[in-house]
């Protein structure tokens, strides 16, 4: 628990630090080439590979305290060396982009 | 007359034989010793006998033997090792019981009876030569081992070496054929005459059909298969089928009182049903309990809609076991790494510790104690249960059950129910989140899963269907959004983890329902196909009524994540991880291979609008008897 609060005030220090505006182009760009795609969809919907991005609730600086120390047996270690804290903003503004899905069931082939 | 230059041939004392060795040794004045073999042997000439008999061949009464079996099909690329025993089934045999099905590589032939066999809850023959047929067929067989499934392999070889005409039956002979398989198999044999092999053949059904079920190996000796019947009083033995081994009584009545004493017992079920029998027994024992279902979706074990069902919301791990203080495994796979966490592959170092809750005690049923093998190491780590019951599961589960009931009170019937009720509650919810999650993407291109397999449910849940494919590379969507219920609906995975395994399994499996009219469903990932895409010619050979939906995503998938998580573990260039991995550039035509193979096919599907009618032209033609594909664009998982 301690350690998570230490990580997200870093977290949270790193992302004050931030002064550009997200890019959602440079987000999408690193989405795909980095293979963010790979677990968690093109349109970031999960899977058993890994989790939902779409319409996430997290914070960009939970977030980012995520993928800098993922839990042991979850995702890739993304650390600033691979990605940097503007370009992790970049890529959490382009998952804000996902559009919101529609409900289950106001889709018939959901609700056999 | 003597020869005063080689001393050797004249006077063949010790000091002059080690000389000639010597210089034999030495690839120099080999003459000597020539001559002097020469000497000894005798002339090869002389008139031939005429050796033409219009006597049957000893392979029709292999054919006899094996039709006794009650075996349907044999699948084989042919191969003049077994030439003999060919033509005895199609002209002796008839081409019936078992019917010949042309394969176009061996391992299609062993992975089709694998498949055949989870439907059909036999054996299927499969016949390869005994050098390159059976290294073509291995990683099948090595699937077919690690899945507990029966197929019966028929190798030919040439042993005597008098009967060996020419390079290829040279190349093609071999000492001990069954060496390169006998890992991963139950057991094997070369008979040396008619008798042995009809004792043998009876002998490896029996063997491969008494759980744990196996592939078998027996060799058709060449000379055997075609040199007239000399044998006298041949006779075929009488098959005995064993009884299935069923778990220790007082055993039994032990796990019965940890599992209705227990607060919140689990039931993880690997291998367990074998038949609907097996179904209904879990079915029973779980009601009785009222115990969560966690289903490896290793067999058809357990209805995917019961509210007891432990599966919905499929995650990334393993089953959470942490609230069960007992848990009862039912022939599960790698039951030690479901009950333990080890450092994952992002992080260095490893350490490992237990997930279940202190005090949990952990209940095994599983015959797989009876074969075990050392080499191969699909055995798992070693499991400190507390109570280990060496038994089939669906045999023993009868008695379990029944132990169970009269150890229940009015009052403990009262609090399993209440727990029943809180699982269902659970059930439902995971449900409905799934129900959320597919609809996540619904309209995006990429095709995602949960739309493909939605999609395809609305076509087919008013049949009856079967899904002779794994759903795992789908993100489990099948298991999480259909209802499985019924033996056939599901057959689980390639047991090895070898891939090539689904298509051919598939075209078994398809084959095994086709005289059920079942309408068979495949949810076939492109990476697997490129191995032996051959089987789809098969398929529409035989008229084998199969509907394979392409999962293509265009890459060997699991190992690209694994690419970029360890590249991002170690801060290198993460825009690499397509290196070795991506199928495409140029993009693989799956809708074109099929036709070129004589299917009805259609694709490549991008836009998800285009899936539902697409689906419903293809089961048309699959209801009308053949084999049909459709090429659909998915997303990755």
């Amino acid at each position: 628990m301690y350690k998570l609060l230490a990580l997200l005030s870093l977290a949270a220090l790193t992302a004050l630090a931030q002064t550009k505006p997200a890019d959602t182009a440079n987000g999408k760009r690193l989405f795909e080439r980095n293979g963010c795609y790979q677990c968690h969809g093109w349109v970031g919907q999960g899977g058993t590979a890994g989790a939902r991005l779409a319409q996430t609730r997290l914070p960009l600086i939970a977030f980012t305290a995520y993928v800098r120390n993922p839990a042991s047996g979850g995702m890739p270690p993304f650390r600033a060396k691979v990605m940097s804290d503007q370009e992790l903003a970049d890529v959490y503004a382009y998952i804000k982009t996902f559009p919101e899905p529609k409900a289950a069931k106001d889709i018939p082939l959901l609700n056999q | 007359m003597s020869d005063s230059k080689n001393p050797a041939v004249t006077n063949p004392d010790r000091r002059g034989f080690l000389k000639g060795a010597s210089a034999a040794a030495g690839l120099a004045a080999t003459a000597p010793i020539a001559l002097a073999q020469q000497a000894a042997l005798k002339p090869e000439t002389g008139t031939p006998v005429d050796v033409s008999s219009n006597a049957p061949p000893g392979s029709d009464f292999m054919v006899d033997v094996i039709k006794s079996l009650g075996i349907e099909y044999c699948a084989a690329n042919p191969g003049s090792s077994f030439r003999g025993l060919q033509e005895s089934f199609i002209n002796y045999g008839k081409n019936s019981n078992p019917e010949w099905l042309t394969c176009c590589h061996e391992e299609s032939s062993v992975a089709m009876a694998h498949g055949y066999a989870k439907i059909e809850g036999k054996p299927m023959m499969i016949m390869a030569h005994g050098t390159v047929g059976l290294q073509h067929a291995s990683m099948a067989i090595y699937n077919a081992y690690c899945d507990r499934v029966p197929v019966y392999i028929v190798l030919g070889n040439i042993l005597d070496v008098n009967y060996r005409r020419g390079t290829a039956e040279w190349v093609h002979s071999v000492q001990d054929a069954a060496a390169m398989v006998r890992d991963y198999t139950k057991w094997d044999d070369t008979p040396v005459s008619l008798s042995h092999f009809a004792e043998s053949a009876v002998r490896a059904y029996k063997i491969s059909m008494t759980p744990p079920y196996e592939p078998v190996v027996l060799v058709a000796d060449g000379t055997l298969q075609e040199e007239p019947i000399s044998e006298k009083n041949l006779r075929i033995p009488k098959l005995a089928m064993s009884a299935p081994p069923q778990g220790d009584s007082t055993a039994v009545a032990e796990a019965a009182k940890l599992l209705v004493a227990a607060e919140n017992p689990v039931i993880v079920a690997g291998r367990v049903a074998r038949s609907a029998e097996g179904i209904k027994h879990l079915v029973e024992l779980a009601e009785v309990l009222q115990a969560r279902v966690q289903d490896q979706r290793m067999r058809m074990n357990f209805p995917s809609a019961h509210p007891l069902y432990g599966n919905p919301g499929a995650v990334v791990a393993g089953p959470n076991l942490s609230d069960a203080d007992v848990i009862l495994g039912l022939e599960v796979q790698d039951f030690w790494g479901i009950t333990h966490k080890m450092t994952g592959l992002n992080k260095f170092g490893m350490e490992a510790h237990p997930t279940t809750k202190e005090g949990a005690k952990i209940i095994t049923i599983s015959a797989i104690d009876l074969n075990h093998k050392s080499n191969y190491q699909d055995f798992g780590r070693y499991l400190e249960a507390d109570l280990a019951i060496t038994g089939d599961p669906e045999a023993t589960l009868p008695e379990l059950v029944e132990a169970v009931k009269k150890l229940i009170t009015l009052d403990r019937r009262r609090a399993l129910d209440e727990r029943g009720k809180k699982i269902a509650e659970m059930n439902r919810q995971a449900r409905a989140r799934d129900r959320e999650l597919a609809a996540i993407g619904w309209d995006a291109s990429p095709v995602s899963t949960a739309r493909l397999s939605a999609e395809l449910w609305g076509q087919i849940k008013n049949e009856d269907w079967s899904l002779v494919s794994n759903d795992r590379f789908v993100s489990s969507w099948p298991t999480r959004l259909w209802s499985f219920s019924k033996p056939y609906h599901y057959i689980g995975a390639q047991g090895g983890a070898g891939i090539g395994y689904q298509a051919p399994a598939a075209v078994g499996a398809a084959l095994a329902n086709k005289k059920h009219g079942r309408l068979s469903v495949s949810i076939q990932c492109d990476g697997d196909l490129n191995y032996a895409p051959g089987v789809l010619w098969t398929a529409a050979h035989h008229k084998v009524p199969l509907l394979t939906v392409m999962h293509n995503n265009r890459a060997y998938h699991e190992e690209r994540m694994y690419l970029a998580l360890l590249g991002a573990k170690y801060d290198r260039d993460l825009g690499r991880s397509d290196i070795g991995t991506a199928l495409n550039g140029p993009n693989i035509d799956y809708a074109s291979i099929a036709k070129g193979y004589g299917l009805y096919a259609e694709g490549p599907i991008t836009d998800p609008n285009d899936l539902g009618p697409a689906l419903k032209r293809a089961i048309a033609r699959v209801k009308a008897g053949e084999p049909a594909l459709l090429d659909v664009v998915t997303q990755p998982r």
